[in-house]
C-alpha cells in the first residue's frame, strides 16, 4: 500500500491483489495519534517524567556498563520483535552480542513461528515460510489450512485460495472454516492425532506416493509404524472428528492435480507444537506434495517481518543468514564481517529469558524493542512479576505500551511510513518499504537509538550505522554463505520492482533469487526430505473436575498482536472494544451466565474478566478468546507456559479454565 | 537392575516393552526379555480386518522394524513355546533353556473360540480343510488366498470381528453369508432395532445373513448346514465366535485363574511377582479382549516396573466399539440396552431404516451413559466426545442426535430481510445500513459503493452480498414516472 497526504491506498501486490482490510485502511492514524511518544521518558520518584534523549541514553549506558562490571555481560537480556525490518533485527543482534557480549537475546517470534520453523528444519533442512511464491497457492485446486484464520488475520490473502477446495482444520467454527467445502474440528490439543490418522488413511485407501517417496524422502518406515496405530476409528474418539471427515479430506487433497498443506498458529503453539507440524509435513509429504510445482507445504507467517525477523539474529540460537550460532564456520564468518574476536554461545529462550529476570543468575536489566511482553508473552502475572523483579527494564515502542508503562526508561521511536528498511515477506521475498513521510519531532529511529547506547558503551560508531541501506549492506556480507542468502539484494534491485526470493547469491546462479526452493533437492546433504516419527502427546495440561473447560486463543480482525497499536485507531475499537469469550450457550447457561454478561475465565495461573459471546458452534467444553486486549482482560493471564522441548514454543492454544460470574 | 521376563510378543506384549522402554530408554533400570511363540515379529491385530479387506499389506501392520529389539536394548527370543514357570526359582523354561526373572508379565493374549459344529475339527482337532479363524497374520494370509471374487464364504458368527471380515471379503467381490445362532447382529452392543437396520445397511453391500439359528454340520467342499434345515454354499468358512483367555500356563503355575489370570489394579496376580494383561487377563471381573485396555495396562504396568511411579493403578477402561468397515458407521457405547420409557433414564431413540439410520442416547443426570449411532458419523463422533469426557449433553437434543442429518437452518436470507446493523463486509467492517446510506448518498455502483465504504476491498468475499444489496435497492427505487 502506499500513503499521501495522510490516506493509506492499495497497491496491487501478490500478497495482497490489491486488498486491505480494516487494519489497513486505517493504519495512517497511527501516525498522527495524540497517543504517539514524542519524548524520551524516564521513571524518577516512581513516575515516568519526559526526559531529553542524551539524558535518558546516559541513564541507560550508565545502568548497563555498571551491572556489566559487577554481574557480568550475562546480566543484560535484549527482547526483540517480529515486526521490526532486517535491518533492525540484524543489528539489534549486532548490538547484544558485540556491545554487550551477551548471550540473553531472544525475540517474540519464539512465540510465533518457532516450531513450524524448527518442523521445517527438520524435514526440508531449511525453513522458508512458503518454499514458493504466494501466487503459486492460485494454482492449487485442494489446500489443507490447519489452525489457520485468514479471513480474519490476513483477509487480502483469502484470495489466493478461492480456487482449491478447502479443508480447514479448526477447533472454532471461524470466518475461515465458514468458507471452507470440509470443516475438521478437533479438540484442542489433539491436531497430532488427527494429521496421524490421516497419514494412516493415506496408506490404507491407497493414495500414498510411492514412487516420490523413493526418490525424494527418506524415513517413512518408521514414521508410519506410528501412524499404523492411528486408525480412523481411534482417531476419532481422541480428537471427535468423524471417520468420514477424514476420509473425505484425504480424497479431497489426494485427487487434487495440485494440493497445498498450509498450518498456522493454532496447531503450532502448543508444547508439542513441532512434533505436531512434522505430522503436517509427514501428510504432505506422503502425497508427494512438497517440491512439486504448484504443491507443497508451508507456514502463513504471523508478523509483519516474521520470516526476516529469524533470519538475521535477534534469535538465541542464531546468527544473520540463518546460521546457527554454535557451528564453528558460521562463527568465524560472523566474527569476519563484525570484526570481533568473540561472541556470546546460545542464550536463553524467550519464555525461559522473561522467566529469568531478576532471578538469581538470570538478567537483571532488559531491552525490549518491538514487543509488548506484558500482554503477549504467556502466564502474563508471572511475566509483569519478572519484569517489576528487574533492576533496569528500558522499552522501545512509539506508544506507551502495557510493557513501557512499566518500564525505567521509555524511548520512542519511529514507525512504518517513516523509516526505510526491509522485509522478507510470507514467501521469503525481500521488500523494501521506503520512508513516506517525516517522524514527529523528538522520535528517533531504532538503529539511532542503538547506535546512541553502543558508542555510550564505548563502541565506535562506524560499528552501528543509522542509515538502513548501509546496515544492510553489511547484512547482505553477514548473511552470504548461510542458508538465507541476501547477498544479492540491493536496495536498487528492490527499488526496480524485482522479485527476489531468498537465497539470492551474489554472482551465484541464484543471483537472480530462488522463488521455488525445493524443485529440484531439499536442503538437508543428501537433498531428500526426512520423515519425522512423531507420537501424540496431547495438552500439557488436561481439563479435570476443577477446571473442566479448555481455553483456546487467537485473533479478531480489527486487532493486532497485543492490540497496543490497533486499540489507539477509534473505529477498530469502535468495532472490537473489549476482551470477550466465545462460549457454548449451554456452557454460559450452566455457569450462570447469559449472552452480553461479564464473565471470569479461571486456570491455575490466573484470572481474566471478557464479555460473554454465546456462540453455537463452539464445542461445549472449549472457550475462545482474543489476545489482544490489556489489564484485566488480557487471554495471556490464563495460558500455560509449557515449553515445546525443540522450539521452546509455550503451549498458547490450550488451557484447562473454568467460568465463573463476576 | 530388574530382570522383566515379558511372555509374549503380541499387541499387549510389544506395547509393554514400547512403554518400558519409553520410561528407560538406555535400559538402565529394566533388562527386559521378551518371548514369542510365533516365528514373526508383532503385529497389530486390530488392523486385520484392513488386510482382509485389501487396504493394508501384511507388512504394513508390523509394530515393530527388524531392528527394533536391538535398537532398544530388548532381549527378543522367536518362535519358542514357554513350556512351564517356575515360581519357586523364578525362571521360565523356553523349550529347553532356562529364563530367569524378577518380574514376569503373561501377555499371552486369547485363541479363537470354534463352536462345537460338528465338521469344523479334523479328527486331530484341527481345524478341518477350508476352515479358518480370523485371528492370526497367517489366518488372513490364507483367508486372502482363498477369497477371489466369486467365491462363496461363510462367516461364522456376527460379532464385530466377524462383521469386519464379512465386509473385507464382500469388498473383493466374494458371496459373503454370515451366520448368527442370534437373532440380531452384535448382541452384546447393540438393541434389536438397530441390529436390524445394520443388517440392512450390510445387506445393501452384498452381504447375505441366516440370523437365530446355528449352523449343525460342515462338511467340506458343500458347506454349512444350519439348524433349520436350509444350506449355506461356502468354499471357504471363517470362524469369528469370539475368543478365550489363553490361561493355561497361568493354570500350570497354579495361579488364579477364572475366565481370564485374576489381576488387582497392580496387574499382580495371585503370585505379587507375576503380571498379566491384555486378553489374558481378568480384571474386576472383565476380560476385555480390546486393544485399548491392553495399552492403558502396558502404561501403568510400565510405570510400575521401572519405577517410574510405583503406586501407578490401573482403573478400567471405559469401552467405546466402533465398527471398522467401509462405508458403515457404526458406534456403540456404555449401556443402550434400556426401554425408551425406561423411568430411570432420559431415553431418545431414531429409526430411519431406510437410509440406514438408527441413533439411541441413553442419558442419566444429563450425561451420556450409552448410545448407539448407526449411519450419523458426525453425531457418533460428537456423543463418543461427551461420553469420554463426561461432558453434560446439549440442551438441544436432537441435534445432538442427528448431527448433520437435521435439516440445515432457514435458506438465505434476501437483502430485504437483513436487518440494519447486519455485517456484510467482515474485512471492514461495514454493515447494511452503511451500504443503504451510502447508496442513498449517491454510491449506487458497486465501485463507487467500495469506494464509499471499503466494502469488498478486503477479501473480496461480500461482493456478490454488496451487488446484491445494490440490486435490491435498485429495484426497491420507485420507478420515476
Amino acid at each position: 500500500m502506499s500513503i499521501a497526504d495522510g490516506v493509506v491506498s492499495p497497491r496491487e501486490f501478490p500478497t495482497n491483489r490489491g486488498g486491505l482490510c480494516q487494519k489497513g485502511w486505517t493504519s495512517a492514524e497511527l501516525l498522527t495519534s495524540p497517543a504517539r511518544l514524542t519524548t524520551p521518558l524516564v521513571r524518577r520518584d516512581g513516575d515516568l517524567r519526559p526526559a531529553g534523549w542524551d539524558e535518558a541514553l546516559d541513564v541507560v549506558a550508565a545502568k548497563l556498563r555498571a551491572l556489566r562490571a559487577e554481574h557480568g555481560p550475562d546480566s543484560v537480556g535484549v527482547f526483540g520483535g517480529g515486526g521490526l525490518t532486517n535491518e533492525k533485527s540484524y543489528l539489534l543482534g549486532k548490538f547484544a552480542r558485540v556491545a554487550l557480549g551477551t548471550s540473553q537475546i531472544d525475540y517474540n517470534g519464539r512465540f510465533c513461528m518457532s516450531s513450524a520453523a524448527a518442523a521445517g528444519l527438520r524435514a526440508f533442512g531449511l525453513d522458508r515460510g512458503l518454499p514458493f511464491p504466494v501466487a503459486d497457492l492460485g494454482r492449487a485446486d485442494a489446500a489443507l489450512l490447519v489452525g489457520g484464520n485468514p479471513a480474519e488475520t490476513m483477509p487480502p490473502f483469502v484470495q489466493h485460495l478461492r480456487g482449491a477446495r478447502l479443508v480447514v482444520v479448526d477447533p472454532r467454527r471461524t470466518a475461515t472454516a465458514e468458507l471452507a467445502t470440509l470443516h475438521l474440528q478437533p479438540a484442542p490439543g489433539t491436531d497430532l492425532a488427527l494429521a496421524l490418522g490421516l497419514l494412516h488413511t493415506v496408506v490404507a485407501d491407497g493414495h500414498l506416493d510411492e514412487e516420490y517417496l523413493a526418490e525424494r524422502t527418506t524415513g517413512f518406515d518408521e514414521a508410519w509404524r506410528i501412524a499404523a496405530t492411528w486408525w480412523p476409528e481411534r482417531v476419532e474418539r481422541v480428537t471427535g472428528v468423524p471417520v468420514a471427515d477424514q476420509r473425505a479430506a484425504v480424497r479431497l487433497l489426494a485427487e487434487a492435480e495440485n494440493a497445498v498443506v498450509l498450518t498456522g498458529r493454532g496447531t503450532e503453539q502448543h508444547a508439542g507444537g513441532t512434533d505436531t507440524v512434522s505430522a503436517w509435513i509427514n501428510l504432505a509429504l506422503s502425497l508427494g506434495l512438497p517440491g512439486r510445482r504448484y504443491s507443497g507445504y508451508g507456514c502463513l507467517t504471523g508478523q509483519g517481518n516474521g520470516q526476516g525477523g529469524r533470519e538475521h539474529g535477534q534469535k538465541a540460537d542464531q546468527l544473520p543468514g540463518y546460521r546457527k550460532i554454535d557451528d564453528p564456520a558460521a562463527r568465524e564468518h560472523v566474527k569476519g564481517v563484525w570484526g570481533v574476536d568473540d561472541l556470546p554461545g546460545p542464550g536463553r529462550s524467550a519464555y525461559e529469558l522473561l522467566d529469568a529476570l531478576g532471578q538469581p543468575g538470570g538478567p537483571r536489566a532488559l531491552l525490549v524493542f518491538g514487543s509488548n511482553v506484558v500482554v503477549s508473552a504467556p502466564h502474563s502475572r508471572h511475566v509483569a512479576d519478572r519484569l517489576a523483579a528487574l533492576d533496569l527494564l528500558v522499552v522501545a515502542d512509539l506508544v506507551l505500551s502495557e510493557t513501557a508503562a512499566v518500564a525505567d526508561v521509555v524511548l520512542p521511536v519511529t514507525q512504518w511510513a517513516e523509516e526505510s528498511g526491509t522485509m522478507t515477506n510470507l514467501e521469503g521475498r525481500v521488500l523494501l518499504r521506503q520512508r513516506a513521510v517525516a517522524p514527529p519531532e523528538g522520535v528517533r529511529g531504532d538503529l539511532d537509538v542503538l547506535q546512541g547506547l553502543a558508542t555510550r558503551l564505548g563502541q565506535p560508531a562506524e560499528r552501528f550505522p543509522t542509515e538502513p541501506e548501509v546496515v544492510f549492506e553489511e547484512l547482505r556480507r553477514a548473511s552470504a554463505g548461510g542458508p538465507a542468502d541476501y547477498s544479492g539484494v540491493t536496495y536498487r534491485r528492490l527499488r526496480d520492482g524485482e522479485a527476489l526470493h531468498w537465497p539470492v547469491v551474489a554472482g551465484g546462479p541464484a543471483g537472480r533469487g530462488t522463488p521455488r526452493v525445493f524443485l529440484d533437492r531439499f536442503a538437508h546433504p543428501d537433498g531428500l526430505a526426512r520423515f519425522v516419527p512423531v507420537e501424540h502427546r496431547g495438552p500439557a495440561e488436561p481439563p479435570d473436575a476443577e477446571y473442566p473447560l479448555q481455553a483456546t486463543t487467537g485473533r479478531v480482525l480489527q486487532h493486532y498482536q497485543s492490540g497496543a497499536q490497533t486499540r489507539l485507531v477509534a473505529e477498530l475499537n469502535a468495532a472490537e472494544p473489549e476482551a470477550y469469550v466465545e462460549v457454548h450457550p449451554d456452557t454460559a447457561t450452566r455457569a450462570g451466565l447469559a449472552h452480553g454478561d461479564r464473565a471470569a475465565v479461571v486456570s491455575r495461573r490466573g484470572r481474566t474478566l471478557a464479555r460473554v459471546r454465546c456462540v453455537p458452534s463452539m464445542r461445549v467444553d472449549v472457550v475462545f478468546l482474543p489476545f489482544h486486549y490489556a489489564g484485566e482482560g488480557r487471554a495471556n493471564l490464563l495460558t500455560n507456559p509449557a515449553l515445546d522441548p525443540t522450539s521452546r514454543m509455550p503451549e498458547f492454544k490450550v488451557c484447562a479454565v473454568r467460568l465463573e460470574t463476576v | 537392575m530388574r530382570n522383566v521376563v515379558v511372555v509374549g510378543y503380541g499387541m499387549a506384549g510389544a506395547r509393554l516393552a514400547d512403554e518400558v522402554r519409553r520410561r528407560d530408554p538406555g535400559g538402565e533400570r529394566v533388562a527386559l526379555t521378551v518371548l514369542g511363540d510365533e516365528p514373526h515379529p508383532a503385529y497389530n491385530r486390530v488392523l486385520l480386518s484392513s488386510v482382509v479387506a485389501g487396504s493394508l499389506t501384511p507388512d504394513a501392520v508390523r509394530l515393530h522394524a527388524p531392528d527394533w529389539a536391538a535398537k532398544h536394548h530388548v532381549d527378543l527370543r522367536l518362535g519358542g513355546a514357554v513350556t512351564k514357570v517356575d515360581r519357586t526359582r523364578r525362571v521360565v523354561h523356553v523349550d529347553d533353556t532356562e529364563v530367569p526373572y524378577d518380574a514376569l508379565v503373561l501377555a499371552t493374549g486369547s485363541r479363537p473360540w470354534v463352536p462345537p459344529t460338528p465338521g469344523l475339527l479334523d479328527g486331530n482337532g484341527a481345524l478341518a480343510p477350508g476352515v479358518v479363524a480370523f485371528r492370526s497374520l497367517d489366518d488372513c494370509a490364507r483367508i486372502v488366498a482363498e477369497a477371489s471374487p466369486g467365491t462363496p464364504v461363510a462367516v461364522l458368527g456376527g460379532g464385530l470381528l466377524g462383521l469386519e471380515a464379512a465386509r473385507g471379503l464382500a469388498g473383493r467381490g466374494c458371496l459373503v453369508t454370515v451366520v448368527h445362532p442370534v437373532g440380531h447382529l452384535m448382541e452384546r452392543q447393540l438393541d434389536a432395532g438397530a441390529g436390524r437396520v445394520l443388517a440392512r445397511t450390510l445387506q445393501g453391500l452384498g452381504i447375505e445373513f441366516r440370523l437365530g439359528t446355528p449352523a449343525s454340520r460342515y462338511a467340506p467342499g458343500e458347506g454349512l448346514e444350519l439348524a433349520d434345515g436350509t444350506h449355506v454354499p461356502a468354499d471357504l468358512v471363517v470362524v469369528s465366535a469370539g475368543v478365550r483367555a489363553e490361561t493355561a500356563l497361568a493354570e500350570q503355575a497354579g495361579l488364579d485363574v477364572d475366565r481370564g489370570v485374576l489381576v488387582d489394579d497392580a496387574l499382580r496376580t495371585s503370585d505379587p511377582r507375576v503380571h498379566a494383561l491384555g486378553d489374558c487377563a481378568q480384571h474386576v471381573g472383565t476380560v476385555s479382549g480390546l486393544v485399548q485396555p491392553a495399552w492403558e495396562q502396558a502404561a501403568v504396568l510400565a510405570d510400575r516396573l521401572t519405577g517410574v511411579a510405583p503406586a501407578a493403578r490401573y482403573a478400567g477402561t471405559t469401552v467405546v466399539t466402533r465398527l471398522k468397515a467401509r462405508d458403515v458407521d457404526l458406534a456403540a457405547l456404555g449401556d443402550a440396552h434400556v426401554e425408551v420409557d425406561s423411568p430411570d433414564a432420559e431415553v431418545l431413540c431414531f429409526q430411519d431404516p431406510a437410509r440406514g439410520r438408527y441413533a439411541k442416547l441413553v442419558l442419566r443426570d444429563d450425561r451420556v451413559t450409552g448410545a448407539i449411532v448407526l449411519g450419523a458419523p458426525d453425531a457418533a463422533a460428537a456423543i463418543v466426545q461427551l461420553y469420554d469426557r463426561g461432558l453434560p449433553a446439549p440442551t438441544d437434543r436432537l441435534a445432538l442426535l442427528l448431527g448433520r442429518a437435521l435439516p440445515a437452518g432457514a435458506a438465505e436470507a434476501s437483502p430485504a430481510d437483513l436487518p440494519a446493523s447486519a455485517v456484510v463486509c467482515r474485512c471492514n467492517t461495514v454493515s447494511k445500513g452503511q451500504l443503504v446510506t451510502a447508496w442513498r448518498a449517491g454510491a449506487t455502483s458497486l465501485s463507487a459503493i467500495a469506494d464509499a465504504t471499503r466494502a469488498s476491498t478486503g477479501c473480496g468475499g461480500c461482493r456478490d452480498a454488496v451487488c446484491g444489496i445494490v440490486d435490491w435497492l435498485a429495484a426497491s427505487q420507485p420507478q420515476s414516472a
